[in-house]
Formats: C-alpha cells, sequence, structure tokens
C-alpha cells in the first residue's frame, strides 16, 4: 500500500474502532443496575413509574 | 378525532429485554444492515476516499449519536411504540408523526424482505455459480426476468416468489415469539455469525491478488473533496440512513429497555459499532474490487456498479467467479448480506406491529401475524413480479430521501421548538446514563440537525421534481414516488383517528429534578 493510504487505513481503524473499545469499556465500568429491575414494566400503557435509577421496582405489578 | 375515554388501563404487562446486551445486539443488529455492506463503500470512495473520514465523523458526532439519543430518550422516557411514546411526547400531533414513522417502516418492510429474498437466492447460486459468465444478463433476464421498462407487471417470477414467502414465514415466526424471545434471541444468534462470516470474507478479500490496490484506491485521501459541499452532505446521508434513526425503530427497541439503563454509553457503543462494521465494509469491499480490476486488467476508478444492487449481484458474482474457492467466499458474503439484512428487517417490523400491537390492544403474535399477513400479501404482489426492481429502485429513493428525512426534521422541531421539552428528553438522558449530555446536545437537535437535514431533503425533493429519478416515466415516480410518499401522512392522519384499545394517555413519566413545572406549563398550553 501506498504509504498515504496505509496512514488512512490506520487511522480509520484508530479512531472507529478504537471509539467502539472505549464506548464498550465505559460501559462496562458504568453499567446499569438490571438486578434491581428484573420483573415486568407494566408502564406500557398505565404504570405509574418511580425515578429513574432509583426504585425500578415500583413498576412491578 | 382520537377517542380515548372509554379505554381501560393495559391487562398486559409490557415487555422488555433481559438486559443492556440484549437490546445492544437488537440495536447494533438494526443498524448494520444492507447499507453498510453496500452503501458505505462506493460513497465514500466517490467522496474523497480516507478524507472521506473527517465529515463522516463529524456527521456521526454532530448529527447520527444526537439523533440516536433523541430516540433513546423518548422511546425510554415514554415506554411506547413510536404512536404511543410521541402522542405522549406531543400530544395527537405526536401521535400523527409516530403513525408517519409507521407507515415509513410499512413501506420499506415491503421491499426490503424482497432484497433479503434475492440474497438468500444468491447464497445458493453461489455453491455452483449459477450465474454463468454473464452476471448482469442472469441478473435481470433469468433470475430478476426484468420488464423491459418500468410499469406494473402481475407476472411474478416463481424463482424470486419462492424465497420472499421463506423469508417471511422466517421473520413472522420470530416476530410472533414476542421482544425476548423472538427478536433477542434472534440478535443473540445472527449478530455473531454475522460478525465471524464478514470478517473471515475481509481476511479473504486482503490476501487477494490486487487487494491492496483496491485499498490505495479507497483510502488515499482527495483532500479537495472537503471544500464541496456535495460530499458533506453524501457524510450525513450516510451517516443519517445508516444508523436506523428517525423512523420508529430506536424509539420502540429503547421502550424495552429496563428504567435503569445506560442510555447515552449505549448510543455510542451502537454508533461506533455501526461505523465500526462500515469500516470493515470498505476494507472488504474494495480489497475484493481490487482484485476484479485486476483480474480484468484494469483499474478500480474505471470499475461500474460498486454501489447497491449492482455492486451486491454483479460485480461480487463476478469477483466469486473468478476467484479461487469462490463458493466459499460467496456464501460467506451472501451469507453476510442476508443476515445484516435479516436483523434490520426485523426491528423494522417491530416498529409496525409494536404500533398496532398497543394502539389495538393485540398480542406479539397477533400483531405479528396480522400485520405479517397484510404486509407479506402487498410484498408479493409488487416485488415478485417482473417489474420488482423498478418499484423497489423508486419507492426506496423517495420514501428514504423524503419520507424518512421529513420524519427526522419533524421529530427535532417538535421536540424542541413546538412542546420545547428537549430539556425534559435532556434531564431523563442524564437521569439514566453515565455520560451527561450537555446544552451542546439541544444546540444540535434543535439547530443542526433541523439545516443540515432540511437542506439535504429540500435540495433533494427539488431534484426529485425538476429531473424526476433515473430517467423512469413521470407516471412512475408520480405514482410510486411521490404516490407513496403521500399516502404516508394520509394513512398517519387515518390511524391517528381511530380509539386506542387501551388507555394511552393515563401513563405518567418518571418524575425529574426541575422538569414537572415546565412539563405542566406545556399540557397546559395545548
Amino acid at each position: 500500500m501506498t504509504p498515504v493510504a496505509l496512514l488512512f487505513l490506520v487511522i480509520s481503524i484508530v479512531v472507529v474502532w478504537g471509539g467502539l473499545v472505549a464506548s464498550i469499556l465505559h460501559l462496562r465500568a458504568h453499567p446499569a443496575d438490571d438486578g434491581a429491575d428484573p420483573g415486568v414494566d407494566v408502564t406500557g400503557e398505565a404504570g405509574q413509574p418511580g425515578q429513574p435509577g432509583v426504585d425500578g421496582t415500583a413498576t412491578r405489578p | 378525532m382520537s377517542k380515548t375515554a372509554p379505554t381501560q388501563p393495559s391487562p398486559r404487562a409490557r415487555e422488555q429485554w433481559s438486559g443492556q446486551r440484549g437490546f445492544i445486539l437488537a440495536a447494533i443488529g438494526s443498524a448494520v444492515g444492507l447499507g453498510n455492506i453496500w452503501r458505505f463503500p462506493g460513497v465514500a470512495y466517490e467522496n474523497g476516499g480516507g478524507a472521506f473520514l473527517v465529515p463522516y465523523l463529524v456527521a456521526l458526532l454532530t448529527a447520527g449519536i444526537p439523533v440516536l439519543l433523541l430516540d433513546y430518550s423518548i422511546g425510554h422516557r415514554f415506554r411506547g411504540s413510536a404512536p404511543a411514546a410521541l402522542r405522549r411526547l406531543a400530544g395527537r400531533g405526536g401521535e400523527t408523526l409516530g403513525w408517519f414513522q409507521v407507515a415509513i417502516s410499512f413501506a420499506i418492510i415491503l421491499y426490503y424482505t424482497v432484497i433479503i429474498a434475492w440474497s438468500a437466492s444468491y447464497l445458493v447460486f453461489s455453491v455452483t455459480q449459477a450465474w454463468g459468465d454473464d452476471t448482469q444478463a442472469f441478473l435481470y433476464g433469468e433470475y430478476l426476468q426484468l420488464a423491459d421498462a418500468p410499469g406494473v407487471s402481475a407476472d411474478v417470477v416463481p424463482s424470486v416468489l419462492i424465497p420472499l414467502l421463506l423469508v417471511w414465514v422466517v421473520v413472522l415466526a420470530i416476530l410472533a415469539l414476542g421482544v425476548q424471545k423472538g427478536l433477542e434471541r434472534a440478535n443473540l444468534v445472527f449478530l455473531p455469525v454475522l460478525v465471524v462470516l464478514f470478517v473471515t470474507l475481509v481476511v479473504r478479500a486482503l490476501f487477494l491478488d490486487g487487494a491492496v490496490d483496491g485499498l490505495n484506491a479507497f483510502f488515499t485521501p482527495d483532500w479537495s473533496a472537503l471544500a464541496d459541499p456535495g460530499v458533506w452532505v453524501s457524510a450525513y446521508g450516510q451517516i443519517f440512513f445508516s444508523l436506523s434513526i428517525a423512523f420508529g425503530i430506536m424509539i420502540t427497541y429503547s421502550s424495552y429497555l429496563r428504567r435503569r439503563s445506560n442510555l447515552t454509553s449505549t448510543g455510542l457503543v451502537v454508533g461506533f459499532a455501526n461505523s465500526s462494521f462500515e469500516i470493515l465494509a470498505g476494507i472488504g469491499v474494495f480489497a475484493a474490487l481490487g482484485f476484479m480490476a485486476a483480474q480484468s486488467g484494469t483499474t478500480v476508478a474505471e470499475l461500474e456498479g460498486i454501489a447497491g444492487v449492482s455492486l451486491a449481484f454483479i460485480a461480487f458474482p463476478q469477483i466469486i467467479s473468478m476467484m479461487p474457492g469462490g463458493p466459499i467466499f460467496g456464501v460467506l458474503f451472501f451469507g453476510s448480506l442476508t443476515l445484516a439484512g435479516l436483523t434490520s428487517l426485523l426491528s423494522i417490523l417491530q416498529v409496525v406491529s409494536a404500533a398496532f400491537q398497543e394502539k389495538f390492544g393485540l398480542t406479539a403474535r397477533q400483531g405479528a401475524l396480522r400485520i405479517g399477513a397484510v404486509a407479506a400479501l402487498l410484498s408479493v404482489a409488487l416485488f415478485s413480479t417482473r417489474t420488482a426492481l423498478y418499484v423497489l429502485d423508486t419507492v426506496d429513493k423517495y420514501v428514504n430521501e423524503v419520507g424518512v428525512l421529513t420524519s427526522a426534521v419533524l421529530t427535532a422541531v417538535v421536540a424542541t421548538w413546538v412542546v420545547r421539552r428537549l430539556p425534559e428528553l435532556q434531564a431523563h438522558l442524564n437521569a439514566v446514563s453515565s455520560l451527561r449530555v450537555g446544552t451542546w446536545w439541544r444546540v444540535l437537535i434543535g439547530l443542526v440537525v433541523p439545516v443540515v437535514l432540511g437542506y439535504i431533503l429540500v435540495s433533494g425533493a427539488v431534484t426529485l421534481i425538476q429531473d424526476g429519478y433515473e430517467g423512469y416515466p413521470r407516471w412512475f415516480t408520480n405514482g410510486f414516488g411521490w404516490g407513496v410518499v403521500v399516502l404516508l401522512p394520509i394513512a398517519a392522519v387515518a390511524l391517528t383517528s381511530l380509539r386506542w384499545r387501551h388507555d394511552v394517555d393515563g401513563f405518567t413519566p418518571d418524575t425529574l429534578p426541575g422538569v414537572a413545572a415546565r412539563r405542566s406549563r406545556t399540557e397546559a398550553r395545548r
């Protein structure tokens, strides 16, 4: 490959795939607390949810 | 007028993903579609090569991910399909916008299915290289039996009809199983298989003679392109059409997320995953095109038909026939195309199914089968005949470049300027996410997105009005292009006027500090 094409191949991979890896690492470091809200969520039509990130259990039937 | 008085709360629990991972896989599966494989490489090559990376990333960060987060915030906060969530955001007009998005999805489903059917057929053809020496003649003459001129044919092509029906059976069966057992499990299998197939294909392509020439052509930057406004428009267009945003998919998908979900980080993962696949596709496709040019004694610059249907069903079969181990490469390529299409199709179908489920109190199975039956019938009637390619080409062009762009601009304008609830959506994102969005996000949604996408919409529409499309007769583009575009809002208004089976307005969104008063004022004004 020509040096300039190779450079842009590397930049593309580093920036875009690097962005993906960084996003995944950040998400893994800050996971949502799925365990707090294991049940079904009835809020689709008539639920009265609580505050986000605080009381997901308020939405259980 | 919409009547909700005699309705009652839903007796059914709302479906949800098993966790964030299931949602992310499904959202990536939705975003990674045919456009990643057959649109991005050609667009990047024709708009500056390596230099295209600059406008592409700018578009991703200033429009793609911000609109993705807008969709997430609406779906997650108002926990409904597009009509329900947008009604809860912006009242009756919002619901009509939601049904407009559903109508767009419905139109796209009809032809998207047949492309997957073609791809599945070519997966089988790859094994014996059934296309012979003249891949173009095989596609148009033997396989599609394409009519000589655009029109409406009733001549069904059995070789297209059979795989089309099979695709419908598969996707409706998955959809009928619901969100967790159907969509999530399908993506859990399809997406990893797609990645493995496609990475294998790209690695193989890199070792072909001439691959380096293809990569040189693809990555060598043309800096003068950055001064061309058309290149920037192409970058925004590519990002916008590639991410599955603004026609209900991400609103619907995020509405099944649990309340404690990290929305902004998830959006970044999905946005960058989609672009990562596009870069991978660029490498694979241009390595293969470099091989094709070398075998043909020409250069990549002189190749024609390096995007869309021509790339997939004419150029790639040629490449497959030229290379050692071609059948394996063919199975990898058409397997990837089929799976990428399937995961995207499922998400578009869910937009329609979820909307009808909620409005008319249907189960997932009822929604899938009833909507699916109607869609399958129309799909077969329009796209298994000898004029399918003309109709597909026209509907796709007009629905995307007029319908989807209109939907995006309207959603941004309504949220920002009409109901002025962007601060509430921002507060919602920040309440559940680890990465906070600031005022910049409101500026991007309220100003940059409407201006840039509005420009693309208007300039594209003016061109279509003045020049028509592809030299097709005016009666044809007026019927299948503008005609379909006009039908979308008519269907939206009609569906809005029907009664909700359950109380859609009894929903109360999560309380957010400093937002309740603002919301009350908005409602009082309405």
